[in-house]
């Protein structure tokens, strides 16, 4: 994953995951407009947790209303991990 | 057509393992939502449930028959029990070839497929328990109900999420009353309480850390629980000529799918069900005092349960009160809309209607009466009791007061 950034790499998971072109996906794209549903976003949640090894709990995983806060939130809590394991 | 009444019930409950003792704790208001301790729940994400914690095998079964009966079997037998001495049936030869017995269960015994593969993929074994077959197959509690009496006639389970064992009471309610059996047992069990079953609903991000309030602002999605509810259904007329004592009379049924979405609910649907319920009963939307609510306490169904409502009964809406039991009992899946039909046959035997509790402040978008947190004295002519699975499968039963 060298070379690739957090912001490509929701994205990236986001278009495998809704199986849509990764050219369609970008920070300011709505769910909406991507045709991602309730079912789409959990999905999308669990593979962003494998994909990031983080956790996303449930209260804050409902307030994201867009892709782009998708992305803030993945990365405030890669940045928590990196924060708390210094040693990797 | 045969009208036909419901002359015995019979609970097993994270509320009490009696009907007697399930009304009590209803009508106080108590909620049965505590810690999970049957299951280590260190790795999963929510930690309560309206968990039985009084159940003990060996009370009910001889120590040769435990090992033939996964829990939520075990739970259908003794709810039957006690809804089958409370009906004062007296069996002969016709009636055991002829009654049905249909129950609901969501997962039946699939925690014994847990933990057998749990001793496959992680312990390395090579084998699982030799009665993985039957102790989880779904029909595993009506077997052995038809076993344990020797009843021969037509048995099935029904496994619709959330809505089975509305959908088994409503079939053996048609039954009864077109004359295809003479009596019928039908209700719903669930033992839900496995890791892997935990881990499932965690992963569906639908369950509550906290506790379970439905309609309230404050509610953040659905608690479950387990258990076992069966009624005893049979015609008024021969319930009457042997002597027994109808607690209700059971008068519709209606049932729709979303044809929608796989999770993710709709109105019409759950609109559809409560005006073919109330058409099956002959009733007017205006009979209705009660409406036992589905009441998961997630946002999807708790909006779109009282937006249907008020489609379907439009000003009289305001009128009627209606409760989610759910908040007290959990959501048993393939039991609660048994555990429900029992709750709405008391509320007319009775005359109260119990509560839905944990309820803090109103959702402008649940704004029906609710009947927060305490019960109300109140004797309706009729009530609903409605059943939403998951797969937008949908079931009301309509029922009304013996005089």
């Amino acid at each position: 994953m060298t070379g690739l950034t957090i912001e490509d790499r929701v994205l990236k998971v986001i278009a495998t995951s809704k199986r849509v072109p990764i050219e369609n996906v970008h920070p300011d794209s709505s769910f909406e407009s991507l045709g991602i549903d309730s079912l789409d976003r959990l999905n999308i949640l669990f593979d962003l947790e494998s994909e990031f090894d983080i956790e996303i709990n449930d209260e804050e995983a409902k307030q994201v209303q867009n892709i782009h806060e998708m992305i803030e939130g993945v990365t405030h809590l890669v940045q928590a991990k990196t924060d708390s394991s210094p040693t990797e | 057509m045969r009208r036909v009444v419901i002359t015995g019930t019979g609970v097993v409950s994270a509320l009490g393992n009696s009907t007697a003792s399930f009304w009590q704790a209803l009508l106080s208001g108590t909620s049965a939502i505590r810690e999970i301790t049957s299951v280590d729940t260190s790795q999963v994400r929510f930690k309560n449930a309206a968990e039985i914690r009084e159940y003990k095998p060996e009370e009910h079964f001889e120590a040769r028959d435990i090992g033939f009966m996964e829990r939520f079997a075990q739970f259908a037998v003794v709810a039957v029990r006690q809804a089958i001495t409370e009906a004062g049936i007296e069996w002969t030869t016709n009636l055991r070839e002829t009654t049905a017995v249909i129950t609901g269960s969501c997962l039946g015994g699939r925690a014994v497929e847990d933990s057998g593969y749990w001793e496959l993929f992680h312990n390395n074994k090579n084998r699982v328990h030799p009665l993985t077959i039957p102790l989880s197959m779904g029909n595993a509690g009506a077997s052995h109900i038809c076993m344990q009496y020797g009843i021969e006639g037509p048995a099935y389970t029904i496994s619709t999420a959330c809505a089975s064992s509305a959908h088994a009471i409503g079939q053996a309610f048609w039954m009864v009353r077109s004359g295809a059996a003479p009596l019928a047992i039908a209700g719903g069990s669930e033992a839900p309480f496995f890791i892997g079953g935990l881990k499932a609903w965690e992963a569906m991000r639908v369950i509550s850390k906290d506790t379970c309030r439905p309609f309230s602002a404050e509610r953040s999605g659905m608690i479950l629980g387990e258990g076992a509810a069966m009624l005893v259904l049979e015609p008024l007329d021969s319930a009457l000529a042997r002597g027994a004592h109808p607690l209700a009379e059971i008068i519709g049924f209606g049932m729709s799918a979303d044809a929608s979405h796989i999770t993710q609910p709709v109105a019409t649907g759950p609109s559809r069900a409560m005006r073919l319920a109330l058409s099956d009963a002959g009733l007017a939307p205006e009979q209705i005092g009660y409406i036992n609510a589905h009441g998961t306490a997630t946002e999807a169904n708790d909006r779109i349960e009282t937006a249907a409502i008020r489609n379907v009964f439009g000003p009289h809406a305001d009128k009627l009160a209606i409760s989610s039991t759910k908040s007290m009992h959990g959501h048993a899946l393939g039991a609660s809309s048994a555990l429900e039909a029992v709750v709405s046959t008391l509320s007319l035997k009775h005359g109260a209607l119990p509560p839905t509790a944990n309820y803090l402040t109103a959702d402008p978008c649940c704004d029906l009466d609710v009947i927060p947190n305490q019960a109300r004295l109140t004797q309706v002519e009729a009530c609903l009791s409605n059943s939403f699975a998951f797969g937008g499968l949908n079931a009301s039963l309509a029922f009304k007061v013996f005089p």
